[in-house]
């Protein structure tokens, strides 16, 4: 393909489109973990959440979630229409306080994981998941 | 001004980092290897031949690579039921006539194949209903229905690691040289053949989607897209409306003829149905 | 009770005494997330699976909660651990009323 300059502006115009993808509004999000945390400011360390940087498809993004010593872990996306994801409460025969599943997210956004820990305090760990766009929507 | 369109498309993820593991290997459940790169066939103008999971991202390669991982494989489990199950007024289910599922191991690499008696080129899904119709007198499922999707599956995933092997010459000749050109015919506003993204861009990327050879050992393939299997006819319905034509229908002569040289593109690549892909 | 919904569960039949084993979970289920509109452009009623809870011998493994942002065919994996011989219960909640159910021995040598 021969690289003229109205070639070039215009994939120059597609590389800006992607770029810009639209950050969207976390309130209710922020809402609903304060809601579980009863406002306390959680700590950053203790829990880890492992997603993708980019996720292929936003219909099924792989995450697993882990905070040892946690009662509860409950992952919220900032981006969806409504934040909920999942709330795990571990029993006492949980060996670990993680798990997997894979979630839907609208667009590109921030995944959020908040813990709970035994001793009543909370741990947040937020990651953002590029969301792709297929080739042709088909 | 399509050129520039298609430029665009191209140049608006040429930023993103390449993501997908093009150097893994494909073993799934630890012990099945299937072969995912492979020399191309005399017909096909390129070195070489790579399935569409060398282009998937490392999460969704996973997906395939463990059998309880793979979303697809509850479809093969719906379609073991429906194996045995007697259907139609002749009594018969798939099992009386062919034994276990396993039996149809080395089925599927050969289709779409030449079927003598009727004196045309069968797809699998052609020989399926016409089993349901002949042999077990019930109702032949849509071409591209869940029932159709889950039992093409269900063949596919016994036959799984085993080269594809599809006719080009011989009585299939005529079909294949109508596949050949449909592939390369341009369709559409955009005026795009499959060979313009699928020969000509493999590995680039079309805005986030990193194309593939558009290979089809991999088919039926469970879609994140839409979670659920997608059949070889209608990724073409979809491929070839992306180009804003208007598309042939699924199970028409032409799709089946594209379907039997699109195989033969993918000769020697391993069956890998139900495979998963974005 | 929603169509063609199958659990499909993978726990090791073997352990040893406390250990922590992996299980994994899949059930197929559309999870219809009630964002969605049908050609007319009436929304889609939600209908999913909102729970999830797994039991050992009448104790508690895991209890999850599901939202509409879990996807079709709701996958879990999780570890726990078998202080002796038993069943692992397997428990889903539809929206519709339906429990879906499934149970896996496991041997402690």
């Amino acid at each position: 393909m021969k690289l003229t300059r109205r070639a070039t502006i215009l994939a120059a115009m597609g590389t800006a489109f992607v770029a810009v993808l639209p950050m969207r509004a976390t309130a209710a999000a922020d809402a609903a973990i304060a809601d579980f945390t009863g406002g306390a400011a959680p700590g950053a360390n203790g829990i880890t959440l492992t997603a993708p940087e980019i996720a292929e498809n936003g219909n099924t993004v792989p995450i697993e979630v882990s905070a040892p010593g946690a009662t509860e872990i409950r992952v919220y996306a900032a981006g969806n229409p409504t934040p909920d994801v999942a709330t795990f409460l571990f029993g006492p025969l949980a060996a670990a306080q993680m798990a997997s599943t894979r979630i839907r997210l609208a667009g590109t956004q921030h995944v959020v994981a908040v813990a709970k820990m035994a001793d009543g305090s909370f741990a947040e760990v937020r990651q953002e998941v590029k969301v792709t766009i297929g080739g042709c929507g088909g | 001004m399509k050129t520039y369109a298609f430029a665009a498309l191209i140049g608006a993820v040429a930023m993103t980092p390449a993501w997908a593991d093009e150097e893994a290997d494909l073993v799934v459940n630890g012990d099945l290897e299937i072969t995912v790169r492979a020399p191309a066939p005399d017909h096909v103008p390129m070195s070489e031949v790579l399935s569409g999971w060398v282009f998937r991202s490392d999460e969704t390669q996973a997906l395939q690579m463990d059998d309880f991982d793979n979303p697809g494989m509850i479809f093969v489990d719906d379609a073991i039921e429906t194996w045995s199950t007697v259907e139609g007024n002749a009594g018969e289910s798939c099992q009386s006539c062919h034994g276990d599922p396993e039996k149809m191991a080395g089925v599927r690499p050969v289709y779409p194949k030449w079927n003598e008696e009727a004196g045309e080129v069968r797809t699998l899904a052609m020989q399926v209903n016409d089993c349901r119709e002949t042999r077990m007198e019930a109702e032949p499922w849509g071409y591209t229905s869940g029932d159709m999707a889950n039992m093409e599956a269900l063949l596919a995933s016994v036959s799984r690691g085993l080269p594809i092997n599809v006719a080009t010459d011989g009585p299939v000749a005529d079909a294949w040289a109508l596949g050949e050109e449909l592939y390369y015919t341009r369709t559409g506003q955009l005026e795009l053949s499959c060979a313009n993204c699928h020969e000509d861009n493999y590995g680039n990327n079309i805005r986030a989607d990193h194309l593939s050879q558009g290979q089809i050992n991999g088919f039926p393939t469970y879609r994140l897209k839409n979670a659920k299997l997608n059949t070889v006819h209608a990724r073409f319905k979809g491929c070839v409306r992306d180009t804003r034509a208007e598309t042939f229908s699924a199970g028409s002569p032409e799709f089946v003829a594209l379907e039997l040289y699109v195989a033969s593109r993918g000769n020697g690549l391993g069956v890998e149905g139900p495979s998963v892909r974005n | 009770m929603a169509e063609n919904v199958t659990p499909r569960v993978r726990v090791p039949s073997e352990a040893s005494a406390g250990e922590a084993i992996t299980i994994k979970t899949l059930i197929s289920h559309l999870m219809e997330s009630g964002q969605r509109k049908d050609s007319d452009g009436n929304v889609i009623p939600r209908a999913i699976i909102n729970r999830f809870v797994v039991d050992f011998n009448g104790e508690n493994v895991i209890d999850v909660a599901l939202a509409p942002a879990i996807s079709t065919n709701p996958f879990f994996e999780f570890q726990a651990f078998v202080p002796e011989s038993g069943t692992f219960n397997f428990t889903w909640y539809d929206d519709d009323g339906s429990v879906y159910e499934e149970s896996k021995e496991i041997t402690v040598a």
